[in-house]
């Protein structure tokens, strides 16, 4: 018995229809616009169509080591995907049981979501440039020839992924808490009940059943650090990610090159959704034919 | 035994229920996730398949790891950042001290109101303001989309496909989608020549690209997902049949909407709320490319004062910010608890 749609309806289905465009239609826009033809400037008309600026990019943007960053950025993307999967299903398992100081880590964790990103960014900048300073003091102090070239302790791999990691694990360990709210715990009982051992459980029923939200929080963990500036501005060291250098391109790049570079970031992140999803697919058609 | 405990977060039911039952992990994650454990609700344990408790140890060892990074890279910078702030500093190096400087540096003038307002203040009044006009159209816009969502598309297919058109962009670079308007708002733009065609203004509109407004549509551009993320979870817990007894009772659709959707929706808008509000006033990145580094914000000084290695300044405005953050969300959260007491 369906009603018939009223005026209501059409209004937001079309209000609905131009917010779609609003996400969508920029994106879309600078798409079109990497095509640029040779001549063609920043905004349209098109000058013909070309993969002029791609070439362009390929062989580098001015001064900057585009591909370098681009490398880093991956790097440093996959370590973030694949710790805060393993920290967040770690914490999210122990978060089913009551542990003390359980109810001050959950608000740790929110709190390291909304507290303001330069405030957190600052703030390990600080921490490490105390570090340093006291390492440099000691090397003075002791003499101590190994640590006579110590430059910084801040880099890629150590503040820069920390500050990473605090953005990207309150994700992690809310879509944790997700999964195990819907658990269907009686599977484990029946499992205990036939003798497995804890790590029998998790490893052939728990794991099996939230392998594909797994998938999930690894999507959030390596798309938002390849995206990620906020956390990243103060705290990365010297080389920086790719998306702080486009953020300083946008100021200098006057061509539709840019275009072509935040074409190919977002084909990344696209990319990486679509892997996602298709994984999630493949795993449940795998599961349907072993138990079928 | 673990069957005998309560379930602390309740599963939605009805339409809700089946909808949320989807499988995908980045649903979950979208719809779910966020508001279920925001600040809002209680810290949860999760207990709803809580295995004997045997091996006490076991959750401590499993949640270290988590402890360890929030120790390392949260709660210590955090504290350096206050302990810094009451540092001294030279051109060259950091001074530990206790002293008030920085913060009467910051604050200085602000006294006296007859020369107009001190630096300090116009710049939070600033980032007040955007965080102001961000916050009603991100809600506004928010709340009909999610609206439109959960009571207008019947299938729960077609709901969860288009709700995931509205979440996947949060998954791409916010750097890129700012740009992305510059071709639509430049002079030489979309905007411009479409205006100029419709004879609607006979010369380019500067105003639209690097000013006020063209850094409150990227917020919007880029905000208005982290409402319609909470309230559509809010949403899609309400009763049908509440809604259908405000219409038996002769309520029109706005009443409805006003008297039912709204309060039922309240915690979705108020996490929503909290993270549009915190995004805007921690800001730089946005305010920086969107305003042609041009206009005024907190998060803006407080990085200029980094470049130029005034840490301890720095550190006294990341305090100021941060405390001005918590009274914002302390506020917001009694809101919701209020209504809940009555």
């Amino acid at each position: 018995m369906e009603e018939r749609r009223g005026l209501g309806f059409w209004l937001l289905a079309l209000f609905f229809a131009l917010f779609v465009l609003f996400l969508y239609g920029p994106t879309l826009t600078i798409l079109a616009l990497s095509f640029q033809g040779p001549d063609g400037g920043l905004t349209f008309p098109m000058q013909g169509v070309s993969t002029h600026w791609y070439q362009t990019l390929w062989k580098g943007v001015g001064v900057v080591d585009i591909w370098a960053a681009f490398r880093r950025s991956v790097r440093l993307g996959l370590v973030v995907m694949l710790l805060t999967t393993l920290i967040s299903l770690s914490a999210g398992y122990a978060f089913r049981r009551r542990f003390p100081g359980q109810g001050l880590l959950f608000h740790l964790t929110v709190a390291s979501l909304i507290v303001p990103s330069i405030v957190v960014s600052l703030g390990i900048a600080l921490e490490f440039r105390l570090i340093d300073d006291a390492v440099k003091a000691y090397a003075e102090a002791s003499g101590a020839a190994w640590l006579a070239d110590y430059a910084t302790a801040m880099g890629l791999f150590t503040s820069g992924l920390g500050a990473h990691l605090t953005w990207t694990l309150p994700f992690g360990l809310l879509i944790m808490f997700a999964v195990f709210n819907r658990f269907p715990a009686q599977l484990e009982e029946a499992a205990r009940d036939l003798g497995a051992s804890p790590w029998q459980v998790f490893r052939h029923v728990v794991l099996p059943l939230i392998a594909p939200s797994l998938v999930g929080v690894a999507l959030f963990g390596f798309t938002l650090s390849w995206d990620e500036i906020a956390r990243s501005s103060q705290a990365i060291g010297d080389l920086n990610t790719l998306p702080l250098e486009l953020q300083g391109l946008t100021t200098t790049v006057t061509t539709p090159e840019i275009y072509a570079l935040g074409t190919l970031t977002t084909g990344v992140s696209v990319l990486v959704i679509g892997l996602s999803f298709a994984a999630i697919a493949l795993w449940r058609r795998l599961r349907l034919r072993s138990t079928a | 035994m673990s069957s005998s405990r309560p379930e602390p977060v309740p599963m939605p039911e009805g339409r809700g229920a089946a909808t949320l039952a989807a499988p995908e992990a980045v649903l979950e994650a979208g719809a779910v996730t966020v508001p279920k454990a925001g600040p809002v609700a209680p810290p949860a344990p999760v207990l709803a398949a809580a295995p004997p408790p045997r091996r006490a140890w076991a959750p401590l060892l499993q949640a270290a790891p988590l402890w360890l990074v929030l120790l390392l890279f949260f709660v210590f910078p955090l504290l350096a950042t206050g302990v810094v702030s009451l540092w001294n500093y030279t051109e060259y190096s950091l001074v530990p001290d206790v002293t008030q400087r920085n913060y009467v540096e910051m604050f200085e003038g602000c006294g006296t109101l007859s020369d107009g307002l001190c630096t300090t203040f116009r710049t939070y009044l600033s980032t007040l303001r955007l965080c102001g006009m961000v916050w009603a159209t991100t809600l506004l816009l928010g709340f009909t989309v999610a609206y439109f969502l959960c009571f207008h598309i019947r299938s729960d297919g077609m709901r969860m496909a288009l709700f995931l058109l509205c979440t996947a962009p949060f998954l791409t670079s916010n750097v890129i989608r700012m740009i992305s308007w510059i071709p639509l708002l430049g002079r030489e733009g979309v905007v411009n020549h479409a205006l100029l065609a419709m004879r609607l203004v006979d010369q380019p509109q500067d105003w639209l690209l690097f000013s006020e407004f063209s850094v409150v549509l990227a917020f919007v551009h880029l905000y208005t997902l982290f409402v319609v993320v909470p309230v559509f979870n809010s949403m899609m817990r309400i009763d049908h049949r509440l809604l259908e007894a405000a219409r038996d009772a002769g309520a029109s659709a706005w009443q409805t909407i006003w008297h039912v959707v709204v309060p039922l929706a309240k915690p979705g808008l108020v996490i929503g709320s909290i993270f549009v509000i915190v995004l805007v006033m921690g800001d730089f990145v946005t305010i920086g490319v969107m305003g042609g580094q041009q206009i005024a914000s907190v998060g803006k000084v407080i990085q200029v004062q980094m470049s130029y290695l005034q840490f301890p300044a720095a550190a006294a405005q990341a305090v100021v910010l941060l405390a001005l953050v918590l009274v914002i969300i302390a506020v917001m959260t009694k809101l919701v608890d209020i209504r809940r007491e009555l």
